[in-house]
């Protein structure tokens, strides 16, 4: 079985004006079906620039990116838009929900790009919702849930597409320590569904969820290493 | 697809739910354009209606012969003030012109009608009594008189309306009455039913029919006996009147004496000249509403553009969020695509409204008539959609042309 992220040599080159800017610098890595992933690294070191490549919203300039076995640096956009829709599940450090539109209609968002029947797309969404602890609160708008709540509905929007990658992006950033747990809780539950996750973050004890941590700095991989075995950090 | 339109249209209208204000405002320009255009071709049509009425009041098909002008050392008179054209003209146009149903002939002289103690000036006209056949007058009392009237030069006179309301009581009977013209005493034989305003304003009704030899003879006192203000004639057909006309020129001239170079001593108008003079008045009201529609399209539709164009700015990172779950460029056009014509048609709809309200208030407070045609509802219709998609499709583009990572960035 082919593994389900494998970047050989990617580089990313940015111009700024006349300064060239490489974000990324002959990057390689691989990740298999069902990892959970913590990439490390401080700002400016090129995570952010991985993470939107890995997510296929953005492209290397050098090098490949196959996702799935498909290479997908030569994609157009509606292609790449295609396979975030059917492949990759996103969590955002502040939420990015759709202000002014019930949880249920937030969690249906991609299957609305999916061109399925409204009452699947309600099914699903509530039970994505359901599976994330939200039932009761499918009608409840962004602004009248917590910020955990609110990164709930987001995972619950990540997941309801089934997606084979659930890309998080500094997801507790925002929240509590409280809620931390608790989204930290639903994401290791989705990996131990099988679904892989990568996590971004610079917080230790929540990149000590992952069973993989990668370090990256000047837009290389830096250390790659198993974490400390989870049972230990729990309950930190 | 379709569950992702119409998913699209109600997000669109909660969207615009939610901004009532400015979505009434951006609307504005569509509610105001298509509801003057409702409104003034509704007025227009009316008034087009109602012309067409009043021309077809004149008779069917009818023909009309004025003289031509007299000119002394150079100075010329007005039209028909030539004493050109004769009866026997229209007795030998009628031989000789087949296509002609009948001629008929008058000539007028405006003069004071005495009844009793009441008096009134009107226009007295000398007709023949093909003269009312062909002007399609018809009588609410009474009846037409006759050839042999004409021939005995009978003091019989029929009367308007407006002659009826002036020189009589409520309630009185004219027919059998005795009236004087000139002091001749003329027995009113029929009551001519009402006709109303001519195309050119004037009172039909205010009108005296006596026959012509009397007038001529008894009344006018004409040194030049024979001798028409007009003539008259009729076709069957409408498409016949052109071919009329040239024939009726032809054995005018031939009539008259008039050599090759030699111009007409007479001019020929007929129903349909008459009416496409106001045909023309219509058009160029017609072209002005366009133009004030279109006006106001363009600046609606410059609002809608403008409000879309914020709508996207404002909504930039729910665009980013759209694009990273799967939104394919399409999606993200249709969105704001929707969006637009969402507006314009509300916008369009209002106006519609607002337009056949203003129509039917102008009938009520102005008394003009007013014609809402089911077509114009429709042109405007599509005109909202036409000017919802067009002034949507550049801050659509623009929408889907993001970049998913900026989006996503965007504060």
């Amino acid at each position: 079985m082919n593994p389900l992220i494998e970047c050989n040599d990617i580089w990313k080159i940015y111009r700024v004006g006349d300064m060239e800017v490489q974000a990324l610098r002959g990057l390689s890595l691989t990740i298999e079906q069902g990892e959970f992933v913590a990439i490390m690294g401080s700002s400016g070191s090129g995570k952010s620039t991985l993470m939107n490549i890995l997510g296929c919203l953005d492209q290397p300039t050098k090098g490949y990116y196959r996702l799935n076995g498909v290479e997908v640096e030569n994609l157009r956009r509606d292609q790449l838009a295609e396979i975030r829709n059917q492949q990759i599940g996103f969590v955002f450090q502040s939420f990015n929900l759709i202000p002014r539109t019930s949880a249920l209609e937030n969690a249906q968002l991609p299957l609305f790009y999916r061109g399925l029947s409204l009452k699947e797309q309600r099914a699903k969404a509530a039970a994505a919702l359901q599976r994330v602890g939200l039932s009761g609160r499918e009608h409840h708008y962004p602004t009248q849930l917590s910020g955990g709540q609110q990164q709930r509905v987001a995972i619950a929007r990540a997941l309801v597409t089934a997606p084979s990658l659930l890309l998080a992006d500094e997801p507790t950033g925002n929240l509590d320590t409280q809620s931390s747990r608790e989204i930290m809780a639903i994401l290791e539950g989705l990996n131990r569904e099988g679904i892989t996750v990568i996590l971004v973050t610079h917080e230790v004890d929540v990149a000590a969820y992952a069973h993989r941590e990668i370090v990256i700095k000047d837009g290389q991989v830096l250390t790659d290493r198993p974490t400390k075995t989870r049972t230990q950090t729990v309950g930190v | 697809m379709s569950a992702f339109i119409w998913l699209t249209v109600i997000t669109a209208l909660r969207i615009l739910g939610r901004n009532r204000l400015r979505a009434g405002l951006t609307m504005l320009g569509i509610v105001i354009g298509v509801a003057a255009v409702i409104a003034m071709v509704g007025i227009g049509e009316g008034a087009k209606r109602a012309v067409q009425a009043q021309i077809a009041t004149m008779g069917t098909n009818v023909i009309i012969v004025f003289p031509g002008f007299t000119s002394a050392s150079g100075v010329r008179g007005s039209q028909g003030t030539a004493i050109t054209l004769t009866v026997s003209d229209a007795l030998d146009l009628k031989k000789r012109v087949p296509l002609l149903v009948d001629t008929g002939w008058s000539r007028r002289d405006v003069m004071q009608i005495v009844n009793g103690n009441r008096n009134w000036n009107s226009p007295v006209n000398g007709v023949s009594p093909s003269y009312l056949t062909i002007r399609d007058w018809s009588f609410s009392s009474g009846g037409p008189f006759t050839q042999t009237d004409l021939d005995s030069a009978a003091r019989v006179a029929l009367i308007g309306q407006t002659i009826v309301d002036n020189l009589f009581d409520p309630g009185e009977e004219p027919v059998g009455a005795i009236i004087r013209l000139k002091n001749v005493p003329f027995r009113v034989i029929g009551v001519l039913s009402p006709k109303g305003q001519s195309a050119q304003g004037s009172d039909q009704d205010d009108v005296i029919f006596i026959p012509f030899t009397t007038a001529e003879r008894k009344v006018f006192g004409t040194s030049f006996i024979g001798s028409v203000g007009a003539m008259f004639a009729s076709t069957d057909q409408a498409e016949d009147l052109p071919v009329a006309v040239e024939q009726m020129r032809e054995v005018l001239r031939a009539r008259h004496r008039l050599q090759g170079e030699q111009a007409d001593d007479f001019t020929i108008k007929t129903q349909v000249d008459i009416g496409r003079v106001q045909e023309g008045t219509s058009q160029t009201l017609t072209i002005m509403l366009f133009s004030i529609a279109s006006v106001s399209l363009l600046v609606g539709g410059i609002g809608i553009m403008n409000i879309l164009l914020v709508s996207v700015t404002e909504r930039t990172k729910e665009i980013g969020v759209r694009m990273a779950v799967g939104a394919k460029r399409r999606h993200i056009v249709m969105q704001f695509l929707i969006e637009a014509m969402t507006l314009s048609l509300l916008g369009g709809a209002l106006g519609i409204v607002l337009g056949v309200v203003g129509a039917k208030l102008t009938t009520i407070v102005a008394g003009w008539p007013t014609v809402i045609s089911s077509d114009v509802i429709v042109v405007a219709f599509l005109f909202s959609l036409a000017v919802g998609l067009f002034f949507g499709l550049y801050p659509a583009n623009k929408a889907a042309r993001l970049n998913p990572i900026d989006a996503l960035r965007y504060e």
